[in-house]
């Protein structure tokens, strides 16, 4: 059975949004052959999650906002995404789909870097966006989905950095979905060349509780030889916004891709990060935590396969269930036939807080290569009576035992993040989603 | 300050249906060091989890009293808050939960709201009583007993135990894995702890933690009973001569409880 969607965007709509936006000619015929494509192919399937009825479709487009000035203006609940004691130099801050705020450090701009929104650089940098933009990681033709984005999307960051070039200061992006019907259509594209290093961190942010919309985003990450790509999220759409989301890395030879994602949605979620370790001992870790609550439903796959021989992965999902949540976590492991002394290792756990919630964890490795080492560990189940009573032994009471013992699950990702603000918001969202 | 007392009559505990104590009487208080030895598998950990109130443990009669309040009736977190604290033979792993945070919670919930340790005193609290028991620093920040080493978890109960300074102390088999230069080291901890109001009740499987550590009271438990007490002179006398003479003195035959 095929479902019926019909697009609320239309041809015309897309090529006067793509010359409104003043975008090269090869963009405006990769959306219009999108367009066709998501007429035609199928929505993806993500195992044991039916998307079928899930709105991707039913959102507006096109919400300019207005640019602040200064941070200051910022009202307080997105001002807490960045760190007060040091003065964030590399920002950009998406509002809707227009961007309200953006500096780089000047030093990183004379050393070539490239941070900016996607639409400015596209009229500036239209080589080099054409050259990575669903080429390597993310291809149009996927699914449904993949083509819907490329037909409309609308907002995100180009983030360049040339060879040899080590970013230290971390790279921030802030998405804020003030809008409650607006569409983020977003597309992120990072590009490490070779032996450069950066950190990412980025926010997505909604308080859309009734109106409805949908999140579209893809993410592509390119570490060329000998780079390293850190990239954090904190995920956190309210419970109006169906999201889909996909992030991406592809990995070349010595490069590394680290992704420290806390998806903490409110609505319904289908989420994908696939790392393509090409290169021979490129190496990948990718940890994800995420929380559901209330009746929302969530898909999480975190896939890393491996081409490249002596390539390293490891997979990390932890997931907290409560109320009538249901999640399922995938985590795959695939080292193809050559990537011989390849690593690939995985661990999902599910922690349930309710008996009504609903929690899987699948762990999967496919191995096609003999002299490969691999392993996972999966486990549901609730929070470990024996723990509570260590803790409760020393006078902390069940609530804060529970708490600590929760907090302590999902640290892996709340560690690994760089901006401290960053950190610091995903603890408060973590402790306002269990409690 | 005279102390707290520990009155543990007539317990009888289950784990799963099978009962493992049948009859323990003793009684500790404010100020003394009391040792309880026996062979493997006569209950001596049984006592320990089953005063704290371990999940797995069912008391079928008997009362636990500190200061003539029933332990029973209250959960396992305000056992601690009236002033027990039992040193784990096997303490928990809490992955993503920092040592010096889980302690600092466990020191606060011993106050009253709004008389919450200060950072820096709590910081120079533990770094003192980590040199006392030789600890790396750096252990502070570590998940709370993830991948640490018998020894370091050992030590880690010790300086909790030093941290919270309780009424009563329960030591489960707090020797056993430890080399003799750890022994010595953890025996330090305990012994600082010393005074007038403190009790503590030390379980072991050896004589040689009391080598370092001089118990004012000793009971040998077998059967899931107290079967014998008696001054430091009797534990000395089980090193030498194991605990077949009880058992021929008190006829009991060779069988021993599985636990």
């Amino acid at each position: 059975m095929t479902v019926e969607v019909s697009l609320p965007y239309d041809k015309e709509y897309v090529t006067q949004f793509s010359q409104g936006q003043q975008e090269p000619e090869w963009m405006k015929k990769l959306r219009l052959s999108a367009l066709e494509k998501s007429e035609s192919l199928p929505l993806p399937k993500p195992d044991k999650t039916n998307i079928s009825k899930w709105n991707f479709t039913e959102f507006d487009h096109h919400v300019t906002s207005d640019r602040i000035e200064s941070l200051e203006e910022l009202p307080v609940e997105i001002k807490d995404f960045l760190d007060e004691e040091k003065e964030q130099q590399n920002l950009v801050i998406q509002r809707n789909h227009t961007v309200a705020y953006g500096s780089i450090d000047q030093k990183l701009k004379d050393q070539g870097v490239i941070f900016t929104d996607i639409a400015t650089a596209l009229r500036e940098h239209s080589d080099l966006v054409e050259k990575y933009y669903m080429n390597d990681a993310v291809h149009v033709d996927e699914h449904r989905l993949t083509a819907l984005h490329a037909a409309l999307m609308n907002g995100g960051i180009f983030l360049y950095v040339p060879k040899n070039v080590q970013i230290e200061e971390p790279i921030q992006a802030i998405f804020w979905q003030e809008d409650p019907k607006a569409s983020l259509i977003n597309h992120i594209l990072v590009v490490a060349e070779e032996n450069s290093s950066v950190t990412y961190v980025e926010n997505y942010i909604s308080h859309n509780k009734e109106e409805k919309t949908s999140a579209n985003i893809v993410t592509e990450v390119i570490a060329k030889d000998g780079a390293k790509v850190s990239f954090g999220a904190v995920d956190n759409f309210e419970a109006g916004t169906t999201v889909y989301t996909n992030r991406r890395g592809v990995a070349y030879r010595d490069s590394v891709i680290e992704w420290a994602l806390g998806q903490m949605n409110e609505g319904n979620t289908v989420s994908e990060n696939i790392t393509h370790l090409i290169g021979d001992n490129s190496h990948s870790n990718a940890k994800t935590v995420a929380i559901g609550r209330g009746s929302q439903k969530q898909n999480f796959t975190a896939n890393i396969t491996h081409f490249g021989k002596g390539s390293d992965g490891y997979i990390l999902q932890h997931g907290v269930m409560k109320d009538k949540a249901s999640a399922i976590f995938n985590g795959i492991g695939k080292i193809e036939h050559g990537a011989s002394k390849s690593n690939a290792e995985q661990e999902s756990r599910v922690l349930m807080l309710s008996s009504d919630a609903r929690g899987d964890a699948n762990p999967i490795l496919l191995i096609d290569e003999d002299d490969v080492t691999a392993g996972h560990a999966a486990s549901v189940g609730r929070v470990d009576p024996v723990q509570l009573y260590y803790l409760m032994s020393r006078g902390i009471s069940k609530f804060e035992a529970e708490r600590l013992i929760i907090h302590g699950f999902l640290a892996p990702v709340v560690k690994q993040l760089p901006v401290e603000a960053v950190k610091r918001q995903l603890q408060q969202v973590i402790e306002r989603k269990v409690y | 300050m005279a102390g707290s007392t520990l009155e543990i009559k007539d317990l009888h505990v289950e784990i799963e249906g099978q009962e493992i104590l049948k009859g323990v009487n003793l009684t500790i208080n404010g100020g003394e060091f009391h040792a309880v030895m026996g062979p493997n598998g006569t209950g001596k950990s049984t006592l320990a989890s089953a005063i704290m109130g371990h999940p797995k443990y069912e008391v079928t009669k008997g009362e636990v009293l500190l200061d003539g309040e029933n332990v029973l009736e209250m959960e396992v977190d305000e056992r601690a808050q009236a002033g027990l604290f039992l040193a784990m033979q096997y303490p928990s792993e809490i992955s993503g939960v920092t040592n010096s945070d889980f302690l600092r919670s466990a020191i606060n919930a011993h106050r009253e709201e709004g008389d919450e340790i200060s950072l820096m005193k709590f910081i120079k609290d533990m770094d003192s009583k980590m040199d006392t028991l030789e600890m790396d620093k750096n252990m502070a920040q570590r998940y709370l007993n993830e991948g640490f080493s018998g020894g370091e978890k050992k030590r880690n109960e010790i300086l909790q135990l030093m941290m919270i300074q309780p009424a009563i102390a329960i030591l489960d088999e707090i020797d056993s894995g430890l080399d003799i230069d750890a022994l010595k080291v953890v025996a330090n901890g305990i012994n600082e702890m010393r005074n007038d109001a403190f009790g503590c009740l030390i379980i072991t499987h050896y004589q040689r933690l009391l080598n370092y550590i001089t118990p004012d009271k000793v009971h040998v438990m077998m059967q899931g009973r107290v079967v014998k007490s008696g001054g430091p002179e009797l534990s000395q006398r089980l090193e030498a001569e194991g605990y077949d003479w009880i058992k021929q003195e008190l006829g009991i035959e060779d069988e021993t409880v599985n636990a």
